[in-house]
């Protein structure tokens, strides 16, 4: 009998196996820095000439190389009127920047008025010859009308005023300088991140072999943490707008390439039969045809796109973009919360109006032969080029209303209403009324649960943590589970920086276990009901394009600057996707076995545990997983807050001249704790659902 | 082309293995004739073993065969959607595989349309521009392709919708879109791949019904796949039967269902009701020594149902005369022989052998 439990319950008895193994280990393993088995130290071969704790110098040195010395060049230079002697790498990049440049600033000078584009066409000689050449800045009543325009072109009267409103209220507080920067910004990233994008998943649909080299590309580049791409951009592309439009393409470029191959993949094979058939040629079966067909899956893309950009919009702060994040960054720096949060909220508006327009395009059928008037075809061009005119008007009329600001034209920065001295003093009270209790939380959390978790994480053994891990990868997915997880670990392990790496992963689990606590508890209760259900997932939706550095707002302002905080925010966030996943899963749950169940005559109680819980499981450890990736990406955003992990000795590579080789390496150690996590889990749920026949 | 009697499609030891080494190892055979032990060892696959066979002009070829017996395979190498891997496809006797690029998309502008399970019409497109979508691409202006793109819509019914979507239509209406699409540029070459499977079955027969009313007008050379019997009887001048890439039987659905030509054929036929597929020709016997007194007054067609006729000829005491197109007399038909038709048994079915 018992022998039969066995071999029934291998999987159980592996895993109860597996703990005693780990548990034996840690135990018994000294620590002491001279034994391997506690911490692998730093291994080097050829008498010291080649060591892996090198590899970030070696990394350094080739980029420099790479920079300054590879393939000299002649380059004339204008300004001094000789030639100069350059690199063509360095050439190549500062090219590439300076065409981002023009860009941006094109688009933020047609909104906000200048003279660098003009520039580019000229010389500052020809501006400081011709005091009428400069672009006038666009009044932001027309900037608001052309908002509401295009919100009721794509998606009614709704969207309309909703965009138009949130335009208004960076307006009239007093954001509309860096807002409009913000959005010059993602203007020019977002296209940018979608061609290159659709162009990359259109190669990897047509090629194999490039899909396959695309792949584990995407993966690092989508867990890779934001910071790290900041260093080797600081190094090829400078600082400024154009390093952070670049950053922020490379960062956004990923999704847009998985939705562009999704969508094309998901194409049924007769309907590219049925264009071949049509006669079509290869350009006409692309353009007429393919893209057309997976138009839905390339526009949330494009959504997924402007979405990341935002995110971006902050963290490219740190590498010199102006904007709202700019301001944000030194407002939360200085601890002005009030000002911080005014910021906050215009981030989150302009992510919000973007997101809805750009879902109000996905969802837009457009009618190709429709038989229009004139009016009809070009009535938003024509209703925009109305309020132009009786903008500009506005704003003459404005310069004889006012004799220092024109309210009516542009509103400088900080010359708006504002509303922080309130916050402010919101905040005050709650830390002058509730400072002992919050703090008394603080320490508790501190000292009773964050400080010995820590403890226990970091006198693990580095046997006894490749022993847990690859064999919980050989229980899932057998050896070659376990030898991919094994990889990922050995690289962490070859760095120097595997306590790091220990103090990144045990504020993550923390941050994943009472995420999907309350994830999984909120979503059970609201999946009980359709109209829940359906609500839930609008908040939920709602919360993902804010982006994720706002969270640190409210954090900080209750907690101040503690590991506390970081992990409040870490849970906030990470929530999201843990509430999300439990919530599909359990509505979708096949309506037959539902019935099969009622006829069955099971309770609700049983319904939820016998049925519905057991089949969603898989679809919930999707979300399991989605929400390991999200608390590693807040993690390493805490380091902004003041941590001691992994993220901390990225934030502190950004500054350091020399700091590449670090920063992709500790990049890559996030990345890989990702990715281990992401591959158990997603061979896990696959192997689940096809057991459960669902896909 | 200038030949009459050329046939329009025409194959020749057509062979499509799917596997990477297919190619190479059916080069490296001696022999004319494929060995498909060989490949099926190194992990091919056979989509298509062998299939010669023509079809001329004006005539329905019907492939039947169940799931994974290689017909849709069959129809994709005459349209070379997929390239075959070795034989010969001749299409008013032009080498098919020899073509490039450019003159195979000039050869579907011209003279090539497919009808496809699954409707395939383009999502974004209203069905005016799916049905006009291959004059599109070809090139012609908007009015002439939105006038016949019209006239196409007309054909198949559906005046009223050509503003719709294809989601807002009903799979049989959306086939109907299929159907205007694939005839929009006029071709010569129909190709229907199982076009009626995903219907429901009184649409089904209702989109027979009219599919032999637009062939009946148009007279276009056609290959039809399937995998429903019934539908090959009802439509097909000829059907070809394959299992697992071999044709098994290649013949009128008349001789087919008397002639079953292996077991397998036969397993189809054996509940295939023959009065609703035999025609009179097929079973008359000679006119002998009668004389006209001895015959019924009744006359009934060579090409004739059995179904449609026999209660007519069981009624007449005299064998009842067959006439052709020509009203010339070429044969008679007892009342016992339809007897032995509706009610006879397997001894009633050699008889029949016999005499055809």
């Amino acid at each position: 009998m018992q022998i039969k439990t066995i071999t029934e319950n291998t999987k159980l008895v592996q895993v109860i196996g597996l703990f005693i193994v780990f548990f034996a280990l840690y135990v018994l393993i000294e620590p002491s820095a001279d034994n391997i088995l506690w911490r692998i130290p730093e291994i080097s071969f050829g008498e010291g000439s080649f060591s892996f704790w090198a590899v970030p110098a070696i990394i350094n040195d080739s980029i420099d190389y790479m920079m300054f010395e590879w393939m000299p060049v002649q380059i004339y230079d204008s300004e001094i009127e000789d030639y100069d002697t350059s690199t063509l790498l360095k050439e190549v990049t500062r090219g590439f920047s300076g065409f981002i440049e023009f860009l941006i600033n094109l688009i933020r000078e047609l909104i906000l008025g200048g003279v660098k584009t003009i520039v580019a066409f000229t010389s500052w000689d020809f501006i400081s010859d011709n005091e009428w050449a400069n672009w006038p800045a666009l009044p932001w009543t027309v900037v608001l009308a052309g908002a509401f325009i295009i919100g009721y072109a794509l998606g009614g009267k709704g969207l309309a005023f909703f965009a138009g409103i949130s335009t208004a209220y960076t307006a009239i507080f007093g954001q509309w300088e860096p807002a409009m920067e913000t959005l010059s910004f993602v203007l020019i990233a977002a296209p940018l991140s979608f061609i290159f994008g659709l162009v990359l998943g259109i190669l990897a649909y047509k090629n194999r072999t490039i899909e396959i080299l695309l792949n584990p590309l995407l993966n690092v580049a989508q867990t890779m943490p934001h910071f790290s791409y900041l260093v080797p951009i600081v190094v090829l592309f400078g600082i400024g707008d154009q390093a952070g439009a670049i950053a922020t393409i490379i960062f956004a470029t990923p999704p847009m390439v998985r939705l562009t191959l999704l969508g094309l993949k998901k194409i049924s094979p007769e309907i590219v039969e049925a264009g071949m058939m049509s006669g079509c040629t290869n350009r006409q079966l692309l353009f007429k045809v393919l893209i057309p067909s997976a138009r839905r899956d390339i526009l949330i893309g494009v959504n997924q796109v402007i979405m990341q950009c935002l995110a971006m919009a902050v963290i490219a702060s740190f590498i010199g973009a102006k904007g709202l994040g700019f301001n944000l960054l030194v407002a939360l720096n200085q601890l002005r919360i009030g000002q911080a949060l005014e910021l906050g909220i215009s981030i989150v508006l302009i992510a919000v109006v973007l997101d809805k327009l750009s879902l109000a395009w996905a969802n837009k059928q457009v009618d190709y032969f429709a038989d229009l008037t004139f009016w009809q075809k070009h009535r938003y061009g024509l209703m925009f080029l109305v309020s132009l005119v009786v903008g500009s008007f506005f704003a003459y009329i404005g310069t004889l209303i006012f004799n220092d600001i024109n309210y009516l034209y542009l509103i400088p920065h900080s010359k708006g209403i504002t509303t922080a001295p309130v916050w402010q003093a919101g905040i005050d009270w709650v830390v002058e009324n509730w400072y002992h209790s919050l703090q008394t939380f603080n320490h508790f959390m501190i000292k009773d649960i964050l400080i010995p978790m820590k403890e226990a994480y970091l006198g693990m053994p580095v046997v006894a943590t490749f022993t847990l891990m690859m064999g919980i990868g050989y229980i899932i997915g057998g050896i070659r589970s376990a030898l991919v997880v094994g990889g990922f670990l050995l690289f962490i392990s070859l760095t120097e920086w595997w306590d790091r790496a220990l103090i990144t992963a045990y504020m993550t689990t923390f941050g994943v276990i009472i995420s999907t606590i309350i994830g999984a508890t909120v979503g059970i209760l609201c999946a009980q009901n359709a109209k829940a259900s359906r609500f839930i997932l609008i908040v939920c939706d709602t919360f993902q394009t804010f982006p994720s550095f706002i969270y640190l707002i409210p954090v900080i302002m209750l907690f101040g600057v503690t590991d506390t905080s970081v992990l409040l925010a870490v849970i906030v966030y990470a929530t999201i996707p843990a509430t999300r996943y439990t919530v599909e899963g359990l509505r979708n749950v096949p309506v037959a076995l539902q019935e099969a169940g009622s006829m069955s005559g099971v309770n609700r109680w049983q319904r939820l545990t016998k049925i519905e819980i057991p089949l969603a499981f898989p679809h919930i450890m999707l979300g399991v997983n989605q929400t390991v990736m999200f608390s590693l990406v807040m993690v390493i955003f805490g380091a902004f807050i003041g941590t001691d992990d992994l993220g901390q000795l990225i934030l502190k590579a950004l500054s350091d001249e020399k700091g590449i080789g670090n920063g992709l390496i500790l990049g890559f150690c996030v990345a890989f704790i990702g990715l281990a996590v992401d591959h158990l889990i997603s061979k896990w749920s696959h192997d689940r659902k096809q057991a459960l026949g669902i896909n | 082309m200038s030949n009459e009697n050329q046939p329009v499609i025409k194959c020749e030891a057509v062979y499509k293995i799917f596997g990477d080494e297919a190619k190479k190892i059916i080069d490296a055979q001696s022999s004319d004739v494929v060995n498909i032990e060989e490949l099926n060892q190194a992990g091919c696959i056979v989509g298509v073993n062998n299939a010669s066979f023509e079809v001329h002009k004006g005539e329905m070829l019907v492939v039947m065969g169940l799931s994974g017996s290689g017909k849709s395979t069959l129809l994709r190498c005459i349209s070379r959607l997929t390239d075959v891997t070795c034989g010969k496809v001749l299409i008013d006797g032009e080498d098919l595989l020899a073509m490039n690029e450019k003159e195979l998309i000039e050869l579907r502008r011209s003279k090539m349309g497919m009808v496809f399970q699954s409707f395939a019409l383009l999502p974004h497109k209203t069905v005016l521009e799916n049905i006009a979508f291959p004059l599109q691409v070809k090139g012609v202006n908007i009015q002439d392709s939105i006038k016949r793109a019209q006239e196409m819509i007309e054909l198949v019914s559906l005046q009223g919708r050509e503003h719709s979507f294809p989601r807002q239509l009903s799979g049989g209406q959306q086939q109907r879109v299929g159907i205007a699409r694939s005839l929009a540029v006029e071709p010569d070459i129909w190709f229907l791949d199982e076009p009626f499977s995903a219907l429901d079955p009184l649409i089904r027969k209702e989109m027979q019904d009219e599919f032999l009313r637009i062939q009946a007008v148009l007279k276009k050379t056609i290959l039809f796949v399937t995998h429903d019997f019934d539908e090959a009887l009802r439509l097909a001048d000829r059907i070809a039967i394959m299992k697992e890439g071999v044709i098994e039987q290649l013949d009128t659905p008349a001789n087919i269902v008397l002639n079953p030509a292996t077991p397998y054929v036969r397993k189809f036929t054996q509940e295939v009701p023959r009065e609703k597929v035999l025609r009179v020709e097929s079973v008359m016997e000679e006119v002998g020594k009668l004389k006209a007194s001895e015959l019924s007054t009744l006359r009934v067609s060579k090409d004739a149902i059995i179904e449609t006729i026999a209660e007519a000829v069981l009624s007449e005491s005299k064998p009842v005369p067959v006439i052709d197109d020509t009203d010339k007399m070429i044969g008679i038909l007892n009342c016992s022989t339809i007897i032995h038709m509706l009610f006879g048994d397997k001894s009633a079915e050699n008889t029949l052998s016999k005499t055809s």
